[in-house]
């Protein structure tokens, strides 16, 4: 399912903070992610998962290394390249409670279309309407995000995160609140996205039985990565 | 756009809040409107009572100087007379300054005058009155008598004079009857074709107004004025257009700002605290603002995280703050507005003025309030559109 020219690609990624004593949280990572690719990111709590996300997610700048999305370095962009080429290339799911609670669930869908083309627009419903049907919400298009259970609430992340036809996706525990049978529900649609446009996602769990479900695991210790491959391969599980 | 729509959905979503902050800009924009409303309703009265019967700039000549008695030794006075009043100068080529008068900029009426004492007798009464003579038309402009006739008409010609109630009741005179007055060796008998009451003692009491001709001959100033009237647009330039007006025609100009300091002095130490009072209710609305959204920056760093990492630029979200500031300011401007113009309207009856809300002092408290939502505002908002991404979506931002 992958293709030659990466996705993504980070070269010698390293990331520290405080000023004086700096506490390095990450030591020189590489990676790349292809179009289509499905990667789980695991580690223990600490390992620098998060860090490494917001890096890849354009919020925050690396110490040292570089980043490249399609081919476009970032660390010449300024802020407000950078913010559109977040919006174009990349979405984002999160772990919890993370929709706008004063948006009605089709305008948390819309927000990211709103924000890369200046304002909500009534031809954007239409796109968001089909996505909250693809994930079993189309009856909830005007409730607010109080109104729905966890699982529904995650449900109208996924289908934010893909409004824009996002090429990369990256999920910081997007099952990490939920329970067994609706974490199933949620990755079935991520899956189902993958196959259907070839979308590439970048996982972080905790989550073993997850990461067992993806294409790729790389594996971060200490801000290190200590294994990078196929799930069964990998070394410890978490 | 988005900017505006996030605003909007923000202020909704913490609707307490915003209702509270709207109540106090509303009772802030309340106060400005009613406080300069009844300020300025009070100005206009004490503007219109000292100006109704009087010019806004006065031209005449100096006044002639009695020459003096030159005391020489050995020489005494046996009698010293003195002029029953001084004695204006003629008016050289009067009506060559009155063109120049009406060229001014600024000048939108302008009338020649005579004016002297003289006294009146009716029957056996006997008052002493100032016989002010003018063309009607353009005497109507400088003092609005016909609107403050309360008996008869306004009109001069003839031999028809008009006078006030006051000194209709001291000489007992009704319309139509005849009055004798006297100046010196001259004296004329007048009809009263009105009686005015123009709302000021003096006037009331002593003005005699007839034509500019019988004025002229009563007080034996054929051909002759003692001044000219004039009247300008705007009130407080009268000082600035008397001086050019003096430049014009070369003649002592005096303004009503030179005859009233007093009165002067008293409004603008009134506008000084006026304008104090505007400012602490405008201090105290951007606070209210400022504070209300500086919290709100905090309760929703989450949410700005977010909209953050879907693409949203850090324009935009200023642009989310200083929206709310100016909601706060449209809304509780418009609201402002009418409960001042509503407590203007409840406190008129008892009041001895009127208190207008005009549109200009609409549209004022409408920028102002504006304005100050903006200023308010900026400060939260320069604050969230600085934070941090990843470290506000933590929440530790």
């Amino acid at each position: 399912m992958t293709s030659d020219a990466p996705l993504l690609e980070l070269e010698g990624i390293c990331k520290s903070y405080g000023e004086g004593l700096k506490t390095e949280v990450l030591h020189g990572v590489d990676l790349s992610i292809h179009k289509g690719d499905v990667v789980a990111l695991v580690g223990p709590s600490g390992s620098g998962k998060s860090t490494l996300l917001n890096l890849i997610g354009l919020l925050d700048s690396p110490t040292a290394g570089r980043i490249a999305i399609e081919g476009e370095a970032a660390e010449h962009l300024d802020d407000r390249d950078l913010t559109q080429l977040r919006g174009n290339k990349l979405g984002f799911i999160f772990q919890s409670h993370h929709l706008l609670p004063g948006l009605s669930v089709i305008e948390n869908v819309m927000l990211p279309s709103a924000a890369s083309r200046g304002g909500f627009r009534p031809d954007m419903r239409a796109p968001a309407k089909a996505l909250l049907d693809a994930v079993g919400l189309g009856d909830w298009t005007e409730a607010l995000p109080r109104q729905l259970s966890g699982g529904m609430q995650q449900r109208v992340a996924v289908a934010r995160a893909l409004i824009n036809d996002p090429p990369l996706v990256l999920a910081d525990e997007p099952t990490g609140n939920l329970d067994t049978e609706t974490s199933d529900q949620v990755f079935a649609l991520l899956r189902q996205r993958n196959v259907e446009r070839e979308t590439a996602f970048l996982i972080v769990t905790h989550n073993p039985a997850l990461a067992r479900r993806c294409d790729r695991v790389v594996e971060l210790v200490d801000g290190r990565v200590v294994y990078e491959g196929l799930p069964s391969g990998m070394k410890s599980e978490d | 756009m988005l900017a505006l729509q996030l605003a909007w959905r923000f202020l909704r979503e913490g609707r307490t809040q915003s209702l509270l902050i709207l109540a106090g800009v509303t009772i802030g924009i309340a106060a400005f409107v009613f406080v300069s409303a009844i300020i300025q309703g009070l100005q206009v009265n004490l503007l219109e009572q000292t100006l109704g019967s009087q010019a806004h700039i006065t031209v005449a000549p100096e006044e002639a100087t009695p020459r003096a008695l030159m005391a020489e030794p050995g020489v005494e006075f046996a009698r010293r007379v003195e002029p029953a009043e001084p004695r204006r100068r003629s008016f050289d080529q009067w009506q060559r300054a009155v063109r120049r008068v009406e060229a001014t900029d600024g000048v939108v009426a302008v009338c020649p005058k005579v004016s002297g004492s003289a006294l009146a007798y009716r029957g056996a009464a006997e008052e002493a009155v100032k016989v002010v003579g003018a063309d009607a038309a353009r005497l109507r402009r400088i003092v609005n008598i016909p609107a403050n006739i309360v008996e008869g008409v306004y009109r001069l010609g003839g031999d028809e004079a008009l006078i006030g109630t006051s000194l209709a009741d001291k000489l007992a005179a009704r319309v139509g009857d005849p009055i004798r007055v006297q100046s010196g060796e001259r004296e004329s008998v007048l009809r009263i074709a009105g009686i005015f009451d123009i709302g000021n003692e003096m006037v009331n009491g002593r003005w005699l107004v007839t034509s500019l001709r019988n004025a002229q001959t009563l007080l034996g100033r054929i051909g002759d004025i003692t001044e000219i009237d004039a009247r300008v647009a705007e009130v407080y330039d009268a000082e600035r257009i008397a001086r050019e007006v003096e430049r014009r025609t070369g003649v002592p100009t005096e303004s009503w700002m030179e005859r009233n300091r007093d009165l002067l002095t008293g409004l603008r130490s009134q506008d000084a605290s006026t304008t104090m009072i505007r400012v602490f209710v405008l201090l105290a609305v951007a606070m209210g603002i400022a504070s209300v959204l500086s919290v709100s920056v905090v309760q929703r760093r989450g949410q700005i995280g977010i909209l953050r990492a879907v693409g949203t630029s850090r324009r935009i979200v200023l642009g989310i703050f200083l929206w709310q500031g100016v909601l706060f300011g449209l809304v509780g401007a418009l609201l402002g507005a009418l409960v001042g113009g509503l407590a203007g309207e409840l406190i008129e009856s008892s009041a001895l003025f009127d208190i207008t809300v005009t549109p200009r002092l609409l549209l004022t408290a409408l920028a102002v309030s504006i304005a100050t939502g903006v200023m308010a505002a900026y400060l939260p908002a320069r604050r969230a559109a600085r934070l941090d991404p990843a470290a506000a979506i933590r929440g530790d931002g």
